[in-house]
């Protein structure tokens, strides 16, 4: 018994940010009186926090190397949506083009970055700071110091767009309750395999009650959200954006060796060298795929707004950064997860949205987002020093 | 009851699922240089964390007794206050900062409580130094003196805590000769000035010779206890007692079967990395046969790592000059994945630093130098991953939990093992090994000596770095003498002995000197 109680506590401390966000959601939904989950709530949660999201991906890659962090973003997602702005509104390249010439010019920025740091030896926190700089003036002397507005609908498509369904049936979107139900054997099918893997090896799987618990919740929460998006207007695309992007990133941080070497980098840089990975190349590559998840946010962010504006992305880095940390990432490097990044950048969001909501005014809650974040890193080192002694 | 200055009684104490320490007991006379000696894993550390308060009372069972009185440390700054000051092994100096700065810091000398006395603390450590026999400028920088200095710099800055007991975690680990007998002559010459030491070794004839007392531990018990002048002393009863059985034979036989001229450095000549008029390796021409081992034997600072590290892709020096040959062949290196590809591996001497990741664990580490060979497409496979895991954790006696354990949990000598294994894993057919046995146990060496025969006798060539001259000569065919970035002297294993190798180092300070 007090060995299952040890596991319990044991898979509870892991699953601690989790377990944070459903508490805080819980809350919420107290304090709102239930507004909180309702189907058109939860479409905008998701549309105002997946640009936090997808910069929070590639912030995590920066700072799973020894702590790096990129500064810049928030300049580059405010920069990257004027340059496209600029291209649709007064030049009238088509959307398509412009999408991909700015999701190029991230590419090229976040190279500029990559080059200052991995080649020349320009410490990450200088060589940002100075792109948060440059980038913010850029913005305004690309928008001549206005906003442009508004964007056309192909381009906002994907950030307020919805996907398509494939029936039409009144009230309920069918496609949405389908794809949770697909989520969900995948997810039993992922889980019982890797249980199954680790039985063969002979490795401590987790308790079968807390197992189960585990699999039952997680389908629970899957399926209400996609009933709950089903009953508005289904699937977000930013959604289906967001999750391809968690998925991706997931697999090649888990199981790519250009991922392991990352997370070897961050654990021993010295090691890593002498085991033969190329350091300066993945610095490089880094910061190249923080361009243009940076870009790819811009667009998200200019399309949700419908505008381009000098200010567009103002402290979106800090926002990135802190969902790092809240997910569980090390200061130091080596440590954290893709997944973790995104319940951080999530438990970010409801916290902003329930506020909102309940009408406590900008200023408060800037200064409850501190007081989570503090409390957030500060539970993650007390708990390790803890398990240490 | 007044006979000893320090008694730890029935100490016991338990990690989740380990008893580290039983029942220990341990007696100290006062103005003896009391030895603790016992493998790696089997609690001297732990035992004297209990004493330095690291593991604050309570957290263990037992007394400490110090000077007839009981004591409850909850923290460090309690043992101290008593006289008790510990060294560990890796210095805790801060190398930007001058010695004299170092050796009052958080001790500092002041006015008025709060504002420092600097003409006091410079007289002060120019008093000290002379105490220890260091001859160096108190405003030196730590970075800038040798490893050495940097010890005995560690004791000044305890004696002027007006310590009594003085505890030393493997003091000699990282020093040559010389300065290890400096200081051990250092420490009889405390114990006349009447301060008592506590030796931590693994360098049994420095124990033999300087112990008043040794007291042997194993697997967290106490079990034997040896009095210069009461018991016979020697190596052979203090192994014995370690390891629990009988090592007839410190370096296990190999068969001799010495092939064809495999690999050589040719005119090798290196800058250092930082100052590049300074040049670090001077003309260094070099061979190893299939089959053999070859030794590099030389003084700390000769550059032997730094001839390894930049023969490895580079991995040290600018403006390297020269040509690395395999069968023959000119090989060309660029950077280390390029000497990988070309089966040449580099073990570190600093396996911490820079061997292993210590967050990650052993399957992860072991894999990491050839994740091309387990991978199925773009994915690594991990199923394959934990074969090879297992495998290399039971061929070379890993022990551990499982192989999902971290390494920063390893004792030494099992950490050690772990980057053997990554690197045997990486199938070179060179192999440079950089301290291999630094910092462990008897018997742990005794199983990484049996191991880098195994692979001689597969035919690997081996080039090993090794300032214990024991371990060259039972280990080496062939012998090559460094000393100042340069070769000074090639010897046979049957021309090799401690004294040709001592006498081709000086031969060539001499010539420098002319």
């Amino acid at each position: 018994m007090n060995n299952n109680l040890k596991s319990l506590v044991g898979s509870l401390k892991q699953n601690a940010m989790i377990i944070a966000l459903i508490i805080v959601m819980m809350l919420f939904l107290i304090l709102t009186n239930g507004v909180l989950l309702q189907p058109l709530n939860i479409s905008n949660i998701i549309q105002q926090n997946a640009y936090v999201l997808i910069l929070a991906i590639g912030m995590l890659l920066c700072i799973l190397i020894c702590g790096n962090i990129d500064l810049s973003v928030g300049s580059v997602v405010g920069f990257v949506g004027a340059i496209s702005a600029v291209l649709i509104i007064r030049m009238d390249v088509p959307v398509l083009l412009a999408i991909i010439l700015s999701l190029l010019v991230g590419v090229v920025i976040g190279a500029w970055h990559g080059m200052w740091i991995a080649f020349v030896g320009v410490p990450a926190f200088i060589a940002t700071l100075a792109g948060l700089l440059i980038f913010r003036g850029l913005t305004m002397v690309v928008l001549q110091g206005t906003s442009l507005a508004p964007m056309p609908l192909e381009y906002t498509f994907v950030a307020a767009g919805f996907v398509p369904d494939i029936a039409n049936i009144d009230g309920i979107n069918l496609l949405a309750i389908l794809s949770g139900v697909i989520a969900s054997c995948l997810f039993i099918y992922s889980e019982i395999s890797k249980r199954r893997n680790k039985r063969r090896f002979n490795f401590a799987v987790s308790h079968f009650g807390s197992f189960l618990i585990r699999i039952i919740a997680v389908i629970a929460v899957i399926n209400f959200f996609t009933i709950q998006l089903a009953r508005y207007r289904g699937l977000p695309m930013v959604l289906v954006v967001v999750v391809a992007l968690v998925l991706i990133y997931s697999f090649f941080t888990k199981k790519t060796i250009p991922g392991r070497h990352i997370y070897a980098y961050g654990g021993n840089p010295k090691a890593a060298v002498l085991s033969g990975i190329k350091t300066k190349r993945i610095l490089f590559w880094v910061y190249v795929n923080m361009g243009f998840l940076a870009a790819l946010a811009g667009i998200v962010f200019t399309g949700r707004l419908n505008s381009a504006t000098p200010k567009g992305g103002d402290g979106f880095e800090l926002d990135a950064i802190a969902s790092c940390f809240i997910g569980g990432a090390s200061t130091t490097g080596g440590i954290g997860t893709v997944v973790g990044a995104i319940i951080g950048g999530l438990l970010m969001g409801v916290l902003n949205n329930g506020m909102s909501i309940m009408g406590v005014s900008i200023d408060w809650q800037q200064a409850i987002k501190g007081f989570v974040l503090i409390a957030a890193v500060g539970f993650d080192v007390w708990s390790k020093s803890r398990t240490k002694t | 009851m007044g006979n000893y200055i320090l008694e730890m009684r029935n100490i016991t104490k338990t990690f989740p699922g380990v008893k580290a320490l039983d029942n220990v007991n341990l007696k100290v006379k006062p103005k003896h240089i009391h030895a603790l000696v016992g493998e790696n894993g089997a609690g001297k550390s732990t035992l004297m964390n209990v004493l330095s308060g690291v593991y604050p009372h309570g957290t263990y069972d037992g007394d400490i007794v110090v000077e007839g009185e009981v004591c409850t440390f909850k923290f460090i700054n309690d043992s101290e206050a008593k006289g008790i000051a510990i060294i560990h092994q890796e210095l805790a100096l801060i190398p930007s900062l001058s010695i004299a700065e170092n050796v009052f810091l958080g001790n500092e000398q002041t006015d008025r409580g709060f504002i420092i006395n600097w003409d006091k603390t410079r007289s002060r450590t120019i008093e000290m130094l002379k105490k220890v026999g260091l001859d160096v400028n108190i405003e030196t920088k730590i970075r800038d003196i040798g490893l050495g200095k940097q010890q005995l710099v560690e004791i000044v800055k305890a004696l002027a805590k007006d310590v009594k007991i003085l505890i030393l975690d493997e003091p000699t680990a990282a020093l040559n000769d010389e300065d290890s007998n400096h200081l051990l002559d250092l420490l009889v010459d405390l114990k006349e000035h009447g301060i008592t030491s506590i030796l931590i070794s693994h360098k049994l004839n420095e124990v033999t010779k300087v112990a008043d007392e040794i007291t042997v531990i194993r697997d967290g018990a106490v079990i034997d206890n040896l009095e210069k002048g009461k018991d016979e002393i020697s190596e052979r009863r203090i192994i014995k007692a370690m390891v629990g059985r009988e090592i007839t034979d410190r370096f296990p036989k190999r068969k001799h079967e010495v092939g064809d001229v495999h690999f050589e450095v040719c005119d090798w000549n290196a800058y250092d990395p930082i100052d590049s008029e300074k040049q670090i390796l001077k003309n260094i021409n070099l061979n190893v046969r299939k089959g053999e081992v070859v030794g590099i034997a030389g003084l700390m600072g000769a550059g032997r790592t730094e001839f390894a590290m930049s023969v490895f892709g580079k991995a040290y020096g600018k403006k390297i000059t020269g040509t690395v040959k395999k069968d023959g062949k000119e090989i060309v290196m660029h950077d280390v994945s390029d000497a990988i590809k070309n089966g040449i591996a580099y073990a570190t001497e600093d396996r911490k630093t820079a061997g292993l990741i210590l967050i990650d664990d052993i399957k992860r580490n072991i894999s990491l130098a050839a994740l091309d060979s387990i991978k199925k497409g773009i994915v690594i496979d991990d199923n394959m991953e934990i074969k090879v895991g297992e495998q290399y954790r039971d061929k070379l006696n890993i022990k551990s939990s499982s192989i999902l354990q971290k390494t920063g949990n390893l004792s030494g000598g099992n950490q050690q093992k772990v980057v053997f294994s990554k690197w045997i894993f990486a199938d070179p057919d060179v192999l440079l090994l950089d301290e291999p046995t630094r910092g462990i146990d008897v018997g742990a060496k005794y199983e990484i000596y049996c191991i880098i025969n195994e692979l001689a006798e597969k035919g690997k060539s081996i080039i090993m770095i090794s300032s214990e001259l024991p371990e060259i000569l039972g280990m080496c065919d062939r012998v090559y003498v460094m000393n100042r970035g340069a070769i000074v002297g090639e010897l046979t294993a049957q021309e090799a002995s401690q004294e040709e190798i001592m006498h081709c180092i000086m031969q060539s300070n001499k010539e420098v000197t002319k």
